[in-house]
């Protein structure tokens, strides 16, 4: 059995109010993590001494686009611009945005596309470089 | 708040000697787990590819018609995995590090491995009544 | 009116183990704002999750940073176990921690010596990697490598230690311990190290907690937090008491992080005389499916591995959020109206590990 963590799955829309909710009961925000599935599934993770609990959003892979919540943990704007390097996910409302160059790769948007994805019967290769 | 609280151990360490080893000209003692190259017993060698396959840096390339088996000493990473893989036991981690070298080569080994001749194949049967559709 | 200038930090530095670029905006001498750039050292590497199969990308993640190597092997490995459902047999859990608590010690102590150094006691730097060298040579007696340890496996360890070799290497460790008791008496008490480091960096309490800072640099705020107390490996059997100061300047984090040294040398000590006999592997069925996200400490901080297995021989993500990646905002947070000799000595006292951040 893996042990259970508490994991809520809600809309964007709700992100803000969730996350504001959080700030309120002093919770630290841990990390925020992008995943490319058949779509972006961003967690984000919350603690408050031995309580540990995540907030799971799903967003499409086309204009993918995401509230900031720099607004409530500042600190988010690193785990942010990482995320709009990397995948290509917007964020408007951004407190420091770095407009693309947080890390400068020479591929744009690298882990946009997944092999895991593309493995079962699209040309294999696309974006993905060993 | 203490000024110069270092002086006591500067002064002990003044009429010490160095903690360093005067290398090359010292040779440094290695132990004998330290992973230093990869080695091979070319004797025991089936060229059956496993340590090609199992490299994560590719820098064991094994050629079966040739029958050598070649390693990238500067790209090989000393982790260990082909000693592990190999099913004959013939790589082992030397615990001395490799020269280091002026120019990137690659070391070829020759194995002398023999296939063993195939074994005859029994007669065919002459009917071959499973290749016939049922009616 | 004072007259700004911009003054580039990095990436090349003395003081710094890894690459990072900060634009300080200077007003004579004070600096107003600090604005840091990455990407020096990214390598792309959770992507590979996606070539490698599992197993092998324990190399992989051993390598992503130097100082932090043992742990991110150990991490990956701990999270995927999770995922798979294996039980570690506890003599490998008792292995696990002893290389833990010898990663922790070796990297605080590269640490107080490069503090040592942004300062100018060069002595004091010899003298405590002196005190790293006897770790690494146990490091290098037990696992084979000095600094990438290549001692974690998905199922338990690599290899085994005898129990000779266990007790040699805690002989040479408590000796170690009382050359460092020396060293933290020069930390705690000398004039000049007092003069750097007191009253530089505040970093209240609220704005710890606020910013997101862990580790070292949390409890040097007075936040009694540790991430060894949630008791994986064999930290459930060991009593951890969290290093707590209250001072939130630079000499709070700096006196945490030396406490921590004896902590991870007494540690060392009970962990050799408690290991049990038995197995150091149990073989891995299947392929992982599921999710999970494990949480470490790190010797900057808590460390969070994130792994989702879709029930092939890939994952299809790796994430890895650093302490480091953490710790930046108090930075800037600090370096705002600091002096710009102090700057160094600010960007050490987070312990940056870039290449862990950045991976």
């Amino acid at each position: 059995m893996i042990p259970t963590q508490v994991t809520h799955d809600i809309e964007p829309g709700e992100l803000l109010a969730r996350v504001a909710a959080y700030k309120r009961g002093d919770w630290r925000l841990v990390q925020i993590c992008a995943t490319t599935l058949d779509v972006f599934e961003m967690n984000y993770s919350f603690t408050r001494g031995a309580e540990f609990e995540h907030v799971r959003v799903r967003i499409p892979l086309e204009n993918p686009s995401v509230p900031s919540i720099t607004g409530e943990y500042f600190g988010a704007f690193a785990y942010e611009n990482e995320m709009h390097d990397l995948f290509g996910i917007q964020f408007p409302g951004l407190k420091l945005d770095y407009c693309g160059n947080f890390f400068k790769t020479s591929v744009k948007k690298p882990f946009a596309t997944s092999m895991c994805v593309i493995q079962a019967g699209a040309p294999k290769g696309g974006e993905a470089r060993g | 708040m203490k000024p110069l609280a270092m002086t006591k151990l500067s002064l002990r360490n003044l009429f010490k000697a160095p903690a360093t080893v005067a290398y090359p000209v010292v040779p440094r003692t290695y132990y004998p787990a330290t992973r230093g190259r990869i080695l091979i017993e070319p004797t025991t060698c089936n060229l059956c590819v496993i340590c090609d396959v199992r490299c994560p840096t590719k820098a064991i390339k094994v050629d079966r018609k040739g029958q050598t088996w070649a390693i990238d000493r500067l790209r090989c990473i000393q982790c260990g995995a082909c000693v592990e893989a190999c099913p004959r036991k013939c790589l082992a981690t030397g615990n001395q590090y490799s020269e280091p070298v002026t120019a990137k080569s690659i070391d070829v080994v020759p194995i002398p491995f023999v296939p063993p001749p195939p074994k005859p194949k029994p007669a065919a049967p002459e009917s071959n009544d499973a290749k016939t559709s049922p009616v | 009116m004072a007259e700004r200038t911009v003054i580039p930090f990095g990436p090349q530095h003395p003081v710094l183990p890894e690459p990072i670029h900060i634009d300080l905006v200077v007003e004579d001498e004070h600096v107003v704002e600090a604005i840091p750039s990455f990407g020096f050292i990214h390598r792309g590497l959770e992507k590979l999750v996606e070539k490698k199969d599992f197993n092998e990308f324990t190399y992989v993640a051993e390598r992503v940073c130097g100082i932090c190597s043992y742990i991110h092997g150990m991490g990956y490995c701990q999270a995927v176990e999770t995922v798979m459902n294996i039980e570690l047999p506890p003599r490998a859990k008792y292995l696990r921690t002893f290389w833990a608590e010898l990663s922790r010690a070796h990297s605080h102590l590269l640490w107080a010596g490069l503090l040592a150094d942004s300062f100018g006691f060069e002595n004091l730097f010899m003298q405590c990697w002196q005190i790293r060298e006897t770790i690494l040579d146990v490091v290098e007696e037990t696992t084979g490598g000095r600094v990438i340890f290549g001692a974690a496996k998905i199922g338990g360890v690599r290899r085994d230690v005898d129990a000779d070799t266990l007790k040699r290497c805690a002989a040479k460790l408590a000796d170690a311990a009382r050359s460092f008791e020396e060293l933290k008496r020069v930390f705690r008490d000398d004039y000049s190290v007092k003069k750097r480091l007191c009253g530089v960096g505040m970093l209240s309490r609220d704005d710890a907690w606020r910013l997101g800072a862990v580790g070292p640099t949390l409890r040097g705020s007075g936040v009694a937090t540790d991430t060894r107390l949630e008791g994986y490996a064999a930290y459930g059997d060991l009593k951890i008491q969290p290093i707590v100061e209250t001072a939130c300047d630079s000499y709070a984090r700096c006196m945490v992080r030396l406490h921590e040294i004896t902590q991870s040398f007494e540690l060392i000590q009970e962990i050799v005389a408690r290991t049990p006999d038995g197995p150091v592997f149990e073989k891995p069925k299947g392929y992982p499916n599921g999710e999970y996200f494990a949480r470490l400490e790190q010797p900057r901080g808590e460390v969070i591995y994130y792994v989702k297995g879709n029930g092939t021989k890939n994952l299809s993500r790796f994430r890895v959020r650093t302490p480091t990646f953490a710790n930046i905002p108090p930075l800037l947070h600090m370096l705002q109206g600091c002096e710009l000799a102090d700057v160094g000595l600010l960007v050490l006292t987070i312990d940056p590990c870039i290449s862990c951040a950045e991976r």
